[in-house]
């Protein structure tokens, strides 16, 4: 009885952690792959620009995932980040003089609130998630529209000061990179090490038992919507210092990237399991797909088929996955 | 410590209604410190919503609940347990995707003085605890994929280190293997050292002289007796469980027993059920008894090709079925009437007659579309001979009462003309009157020769109605009376495996 019983373990034990594992073992592949058919893809800049544009993905998605683990989504990110960064540019040309930090927490802010609102819808409304949300996608769009009314923000209205985000650096790295690795390391400490993010995990696991064991769902789906919200909010400012250029159309339809690579990243749609590191990992498998097809030239039809092929087969693999857990789960029982 | 003299829970008198259904008459219940307390009755007699109530999950509308002595009413789930009561559930609530000792901390894990969760020492403890049980489990394990014994000796470890003194556990065993029973039964005798209360609900008898000090019968929600269990027999349990007046008519007719129309051979599905073997003739009613969880609806389903078997066959009128294709079965004249007709027979916002066509439809195609009239005919043609009372065909089902919803699905399942009736608790959730009426249409089919198996928990209506018992017991079919020598105590000993060769004397 011993032996086997710890055999399991360890294989299930395996079986999580090489989710994240062989994530790893495919960027690397992909990043080599693509290397040998073009040895020029392996340069500083690229490495440059799929950073900055990872962190901003791997950011929101890091937020899905609060929100996923609870067995819910966000599907509002996408208009969050487009308000957001308008709403912040249209600040630096009233106050030139904005203090960096001011712009940060503005764009915050807003987030913070359109988080509250689909907190609010789910939790007292009981609307589903992903209908609150999507009216909310449409809603802020919508309003962002409206307010924009075809005008744009231009890099030169933005200080000097605010775009090192994007341009300056620190040994190295960006950083816009260092502030997203700084969210991103803060997130993941807060699902693993505190009380609060350890909620998220049993909510999305067994909502009965949750409540059962006295956790306060509906809070805690709250903050995860205001959590996710935030992350979007900062995304639409660092999204308005990379790109200077920001209209009402900014990160439109990239919500659907976000669900994408976190699913990628072997967060369950269904709830319970996930982690950062295995969503930011999905984020930058996605990224490094994405820059690699356009350096082999592939039309960027294809990229978008390529893309959709990848989330069926990660999808697959996780339901094989937990359907061969629960056979062996059966067997067992059948022969006590 | 407690005086021993007061019980540590106690339940006096309490009622619980739900709407019009009365689901608790006058529950009592005293627990003793060190004790381990039956909680025994038939299915219905009330036991699931008293341990609701001790749980919090309910409030009864009358009668005092006191823990060791004082009275308390409890809210939510959450004040009984911080009062010291843990409920064990047949199917345990535990979080599939965290560690074990995860699920037992949830919500309380030690932190530093970041407020961080210390991952060591919960493991640390865990690991104690789990070894203080006797089992051979670790903290950082996963709950997916443990079995159902080892889910509850979770479940156990956490009220363990929630420091529970009253224990709850709803049929604990109903899943479990010998090996894990046993098991189970030295963790319980482990508790009952510790000086902590136990409530078992079981439905094995053996069980409760192997294991229980005192207990309770009830029947008809309400306590009907209570005694130590060292002076009880096996005899004198069961007729108290079951001691109590056919109030009920039932409209018998005798009829000839004509061919066998359904016959089912050495039928198994591995854990479910064993080596089933029976017949049922023309003009027969068959019913199909035993406790809950015995595999009696899991023969049904399987005979119908819902699910599948590892053996066995099945012939209806002497032709063999082909297993695992309900289209097959309907062909070949079988009809199923499940036993939750809301989510498994009727789709309750369709109309009555869309509902009552279901079976049929290919019948009632015309130019390949469906017809509305034929549909609206096959339904009034179908209403009157059943009696149904609707005012309009086109209503949607679900605003129809639960007597009536009966007689549509039972009506849709006719309209095929099937040579065998399977019907699985006709009567669940109707009332008495509906409930007549649903037994009058039972033997005008008999009559007319078809042949019923007929699934049901309720005793009056197995002996008033069936030509035949055959009582299932943990998967097998352990007698079969006829209807002359069958009575309560017969059918209920053979449901509990109480059977004069498995019986003996249990420690």
């Amino acid at each position: 009885m011993h032996a086997p019983k710890h055999k399991r373990h360890n294989l299930l034990a395996g079986l999580v952690k090489s989710r994240e594992t062989t994530l790893l073992v495919v960027l690397i592949a992909l990043v080599a792959a693509t290397a040998a058919v073009k040895p020029g893809f392996l340069n500083l800049q690229n490495l440059r620009d799929v950073l900055l544009n990872v962190s901003i993905i791997g950011l929101l998605t890091a937020g899905m995932t609060v929100v996923m683990l609870m067995r819910h989504i966000d599907l509002s990110v996408a208009s969050i980040v487009g308000v957001s960064a308008y709403a912040v540019g249209r600040l630096f040309v009233m106050f030139p003089q904005m203090p960096v930090p001011v712009a940060m927490l503005a764009g915050i802010g807003i987030g913070l609130a359109i988080g509250a609102v689909n907190g609010a819808l789910v939790t007292f409304g009981r609307v589903p998630s992903l209908v609150a949300t999507l009216s909310m996608l449409y809603i802020v769009r919508g309003a962002d529209y409206a307010w924009v009314h075809g005008g744009q923000i231009n890099a030169t209205s933005l200080p000097d000061a605010f775009a090192l985000i994007a341009t300056g650096s620190l040994f190295g790295v960006p950083n816009l990179v260092l502030i997203a690795l700084v969210v991103l390391a803060a997130l993941a400490v807060y699902l693993k090490q505190y009380r609060g993010g350890r909620e998220h995990y049993a909510i999305g696991s067994n909502p009965e038992a949750a409540r059962l064991a006295g956790i306060r769902v509906e809070r805690r789906v709250m903050i995860g919507f205001l959590l996710s919200g935030a992350i979007a909010g900062l995304a639409g400012v660092l999204w308005l210092a990379r790109f200077g250029t920001v209209d009402a159309s900014t990160a439109k339809g990239i919500e659907l990237q976000v669900v994408a690579a976190a699913v990628v990243g072997s967060v369950a749609i269904t709830g319970g399991v996930g982690t950062v590191m295995g969503a930011t990992l999905g984020a930058l498998v996605l990224g490094v797909i994405n820059i690699a097809l356009v350096v082999l030239r592939v039309s960027p039809f294809w990229q978008q088929a390529i893309q959709g092929a990848l989330i069926v087969a990660a999808i697959t693999l996780d339901t094989m996955l937990a359907r061969s857990v629960a056979r062996r789960m059966m067997r067992k029982r059948d022969h006590g | 410590m407690t005086d021993s003299r007061t019980p540590r829970l106690e339940l006096r008198h309490a009622s619980k209604s739900f709407g019009r259904v009365r689901a608790l008459g006058d529950g009592s219940l005293a627990l003793w410190p060190g004790e381990v307390h039956a909680l025994l009755g038939e299915n219905g007699a009330g036991k699931s919503t008293l341990v609701k109530i001790l749980a919090g999950v309910h409030q009864p509308d009358t009668g005092e609940l006191l823990v060791n002595g004082v009275s308390r009413r409890f809210a939510n789930p959450a004040e009984a347990r911080d009062a010291g009561l843990a409920v064990i559930y047949q199917e345990p609530t535990l979080f599939a995707d965290l560690s074990i000792a995860e699920n037992i901390y949830m919500g309380r894990q030690p932190r530093d003085r970041l407020r961080r969760i210390r991952y060591d020492e919960m493991h640390r403890e865990v690991d104690a605890l789990l070894a203080s049980l006797g089992v051979n489990l670790r903290a950082e394990r996963l709950v997916r994929g443990l079995s159902i014994a080892d889910q509850q000796v979770v479940e156990i470890a956490k009220a363990l280190s929630l420091n529970a003194n009253v224990l709850i556990m709803d049929e604990p065993t109903a899943a479990l293997s010998l090996p894990e029973v046993e098991r189970l039964f030295a963790i319980v005798r482990a508790l009952r050292e510790r000086d902590v209360a136990i409530l078992f609900i079981t439905h094995r008898l053996d069980e409760v002289f192997a294991l229980t000090q005192r207990m309770t019968i009830m029947r008809d929600g309400a306590k009907v007796f209570d005694a130590l269990t060292a002076d009880m027999t096996i005899d004198a349990i069961v007729s108290k469980m079951v001691g109590r007046d056919l109030d009920t008519f039932y409209p018998k007719a005798d009829v000839a027993r004509g061919d066998v129309r359904l016959s089912v051979r050495g039928l198994s599905r591995e854990g479910v059920f064993r080596n089933v073997s029976f017949d049922v003739h023309a003009g027969e009613i068959v019913a199909l008894a035993g406790l809950v969880g015995a595999g009696r609806s899991e023969v049904a389903r399987a005979i119908f090709g819902i699910d599948p078997v590892d053996a066995g066959t099945v012939s209806i009128a002497g032709r063999p079925l082909a297993l695992g294709k309900p289209a097959a079965a309907v062909r070949a004249g079988l009809a199923l009437v499940p036993e939750d007709r809301r989510a498994q027979g009727l789709a309750l916002e369709l109309s009555i007659a869309r509902n009552a066509s279901l079976t049929v439809l290919g019948r009632l195609m015309k130019h390949g579309l469906i017809s509305a009239r034929s549909e609206s005919v096959l339904a009034a043609d179908w209403g009157q001979r059943l009696r149904l009372k609707a005012s309009d065909l086109d209503a949607p089902v679900g605003t129809l009462s639960g007597g009536n919803q009966q007689k549509v699905v039972l009506g849709k399942w006719l309209a095929t003309n099937p040579k065998v009736l399977i019907i699985d608790e006709p009567t669940r959730g109707i009332d008495v009157g509906a409930k007549a009426e649903v037994y009058r249409t039972l033997a005008e089919l008999v009559r007319d020769g078809m042949a019923v198996l007929m699934i049901s928990s309720e005793l009056p209506e197995v002996l008033g109605m069936a030509d035949r018992v055959l009582v299932m017991h943990e998967g097998r079919i352990s007698a079969d009376i006829a209807r002359a020598e069958a009575n309560e105590e017969r059918v209920m000993s053979a449901a509990l495996g109480a059977s004069p060769h498995t019986l003996g004397r249990a420690a």
